[in-house]
């Protein structure tokens, strides 16, 4: 289904820059929670900052900012958009 | 007909309904440029055409599936499981125009609801700002409910909204609807903004420009203090002019008293109980007002989201998220308010950990307590620029209440209330400039809360404060100075007996009688704390410069050579002030927001055993130096 790159989550987003999210992981309240925010299929994802010593990361998706921790951005599965999927 | 109309205000976090409610109903319900600054409902009511309407604004949620408590407020409302089963009549749908990619779907679920729904576009002049440009015929076409777009802080399309509320059973109802699961929502919304659209908005260049400095690891955080610090002395410096002022009128107003009104016990009562008493707290209104300015900018601005993401590493250390800390940041205005904002935090344990900590933030009362101490045993001596000592002291303790508070949550969060934590997720609003205005009604709404209190519990606590001082009644002897007879007064009153009962306590933070007293009327307010000492120690001092009330605490009496207080019993109590639980108000608010009695018991416990203590060590200490 996927392509053979390996899997990437919202925690590489401060890797690869911008993203499509594929799927949020899990059914539970939080993660339906996830996706109402807006992390659907194929919304574009920019990472915009990290705090530092892996601190939280803010990303832009659907004309506004949010704050995730790694812990929360690892249960949104990503692809890297066109010509920077391949890092990392 | 005069039959009445229920409306309720629903929409995401921080999208304008509060200001949209104050806006329609007159009424000033507090706002801010945060996610969850509404955490409960709130009702108002106007009048149009004759017909009454019933206005709820909710707390706002990115969902209709709560959870967190101040969500489910939101979905309890909606679907009639509130005000004994009465469901709105009509939906009022508030969202920020420039967020509708993430809103409109939340307005999907709520059409699924089925009551007749209008949808409000807020903030549309920042949406023109930033070059966006929306088709609001076709919106309403695609929708097919009504718009109204407003900017609710300027008042603009305000009348419009109000006269098209009453008429809710004519609003269009949307002949289609997505199904409910979420992606067919967002596919909904994203079809319809895109037939919308004329031009996408750009990003604020502002909020950009100011995230860069202010979200800087280093830069923001030298900022950040640097601003902290000029503002404590900026307390000291610019407000106590006022606050000279009005101390100065204080006390011509007692003298006043005692030489207008025949003398008696009556007269001591007005000019020594109720205005020397009261009089005391209300002078830190300068100082008062200054705070909350600080505090409303820092709400309304969009910072608070960015100090919970700048500290998050720390709140992750302590087990929190950034919502506790949103909440800590609230409680530095008055603990009441910040426990209840940690209704948005989803995690019961993080909950619970962020309130028994809470009352550890700097609330406004201490700030009287702390100001008179301050000047009265720290030297004004400059310490670098235009900081002074005073000014850096105050900063301190400040800073002293945050850290103690994030450390104790992060022993409880490893003790008793040990488990993972729950997702976190904070929205960083735009940058947003309160106008002038807006920043002196919520100054001049929170200090008319501080005078309500001068003029209730303190007001009470400062009479029966007078009872105790003044009986039993000691006969002086006719060649008696008055200022001798008084001292002879208050050394055998109830009051003395109160204070000298709880010596063997105090004690060892050197704390006399007098401070005792002080005490148990801080159990009340902790302005009380103040009220009594401009009781007790004015006698004593003398009458003649009342502007030195900080200087009767630290002026040697001419015969003894002893200072009513020392320097190590001062920092004793600025530290025992630091982490006691002193406030009735605060007490009930645990309890309602835990529902029971231990909460509270087992917070006063151990915060009075830590502010103990804290004042034995700095006395301790002082007197080592």
């Amino acid at each position: 289904m996927n392509p053979p790159s390996p899997e990437l989550t919202l925690a590489d987003l401060p890797r690869v820059l911008v993203g499509k999210v594929l799927s949020v992981e899990g059914s539970g309240k939080f993660s339906e929670r996830l996706r109402e925010l807006g992390f659907c299929l194929g919304t574009e994802v920019r990472f915009e900052r990290q705090a530092p010593w892996g601190g939280p990361i803010i990303v832009s998706l659907r004309g506004y900012r949010l704050c995730l921790r790694l812990s929360e951005a690892k249960l949104i599965r990503i692809e890297g958009m066109a010509g920077l999927g391949g890092i990392g | 007909m005069g039959k009445s109309i229920h409306l309720a205000l629903v929409g995401s976090p921080n999208s304008g309904k509060t200001t949209l409610f104050n806006a329609l109903t007159g009424l000033s319900g507090k706002i801010g440029n945060y996610p969850g600054v509404t955490v409960d409902r709130r009702r108002g009511h106007f009048h149009v055409d004759g017909k009454e309407v019933h206005l709820s604004d909710l707390p706002g949620s990115y969902s209709l599936h709560a959870i967190s408590e101040d969500e489910a407020v939101t979905s309890k409302v909606l679907h009639g499981e509130m005000d004994g089963g009465i469901v709105p009549d009509g939906v009022v749908f508030v969202a920020d125009a420039t967020t509708l990619d993430r809103s409109l779907p939340m307005l999907a679920d709520v059409l699924h609801i089925g009551r007749p729904t209008l949808l409000v576009l807020t903030m549309v002049d920042e949406l023109k700002v930033r070059g966006g440009d929306l088709d609001l015929f076709k919106l309403q076409t695609e929708l097919g409910i009504p718009i109204v777009g407003v900017v609710g802080n300027k008042g603009l399309g305000i009348d419009d909204l109000r006269m098209r509320l009453p008429d809710f059973a004519n609003w269009v109802k949307p002949e289609t609807l997505p199904d409910r699961n979420t992606e067919a929502r967002f596919q909904w919304a994203d079809a319809i903004l895109q037939k919308v659209t004329r031009h996408p908005l750009s990003e604020s260049p502002m909020t950009r420009r100011i995230d860069k400095i202010l979200l800087h690891p280093v830069f923001g955080i030298v900022v950040f203090a640097a601003f902290l610090a000029l503002f404590f002395q900026a307390i000291f410096s610019w407000a106590a002019p006022a606050m000279d002022l009005f101390s100065g009128w204080m006390n011509s107003a007692a003298d006043w008293v005692l030489a207008t009104f025949p003398e008696g016990l009556f007269a001591d009562l007005l000019a020594d109980g109720i205005i020397r008493g009261v009089g005391a707290v209300v002078v830190f209104v300068p100082q008062i007002a200054l705070l909350f300015a600080l505090i409303f900018f820092f709400e309304a601005s969009g910072y608070m989201s960015r100090a919970a993401f700048v500290v998050d590493r720390v709140m992750g250390w302590a087990g929190l998220e950034g919502r506790c800390f949103i909440s800590l940041l609230s409680s530095y205005a008055c603990a009441v308010p910040g426990i209840m904002a940690t209704r948005t935090i989803p995690s019961p344990r993080d909950r619970l950990a962020t309130i028994l900590v809470a009352p550890f933030a700097t609330c406004s009362a201490r700030l009287p307590v702390y100001a008179i101490l301050i000047s009265a045993f720290i030297p004004d001596t400059q310490v670098f620029g235009p900081f002074t000592l005073q000014g850096l002291t105050l900063m301190g303790l400040y800073v002293l209440g945050g850290v103690s508070a994030v450390t104790f949550a992060a022993l409880f969060k490893r003790g008793m209330l040990r488990g993972a934590s729950l997702p976190f997720y904070l929205e960083l609003p735009p940058y947003r400039f309160p106008s002038l205005k807006s920043v002196m009604l919520q100054v001049i709404r929170r200090v008319r809360v501080f005078l309500k209190a001068a003029g209730s519990v303190i007001l009470v606590g400062s009479i029966a404060l007078w009872f105790l001082l003044n009986f039993p009644r000691h006969e002086a002897p006719a060649d008696m100075s008055p200022a001798m007879a008084h001292k002879a007064q208050i050394e055998q009153s109830y009051a003395a007996d109160i204070g000298h009962a709880l010596e063997p306590v105090f004690d060892p933070l050197g704390f006399d009688w007098r401070i005792n007293v002080g005490l148990i009327g801080s159990f009340a307010a902790r302005e009380l704390m103040v009220s009594t000492l401009a009781q007790v120690y004015a006698y004593e001092g003398g009458d003649e410069d009342f502007a030195g009330f900080s200087d009767l605490l630290s002026r040697p009496n001419p015969e003894t050579g002893e200072t009513p207080m020392t320097l190590a019993s001062a920092i004793a109590l600025m530290l025992f002030f630091v982490y006691a639980l002193l406030c009735l108000s605060t007490v009930a608010v645990i309890k309602r927001e835990t529902k029971g009695w231990k909460w509270p018991i087992f917070m006063m416990g151990y915060m009075s055993a830590v502010a103990w203590l804290a004042g034995w060590i700095g006395y301790t200490l002082t007197l080592v130096a």
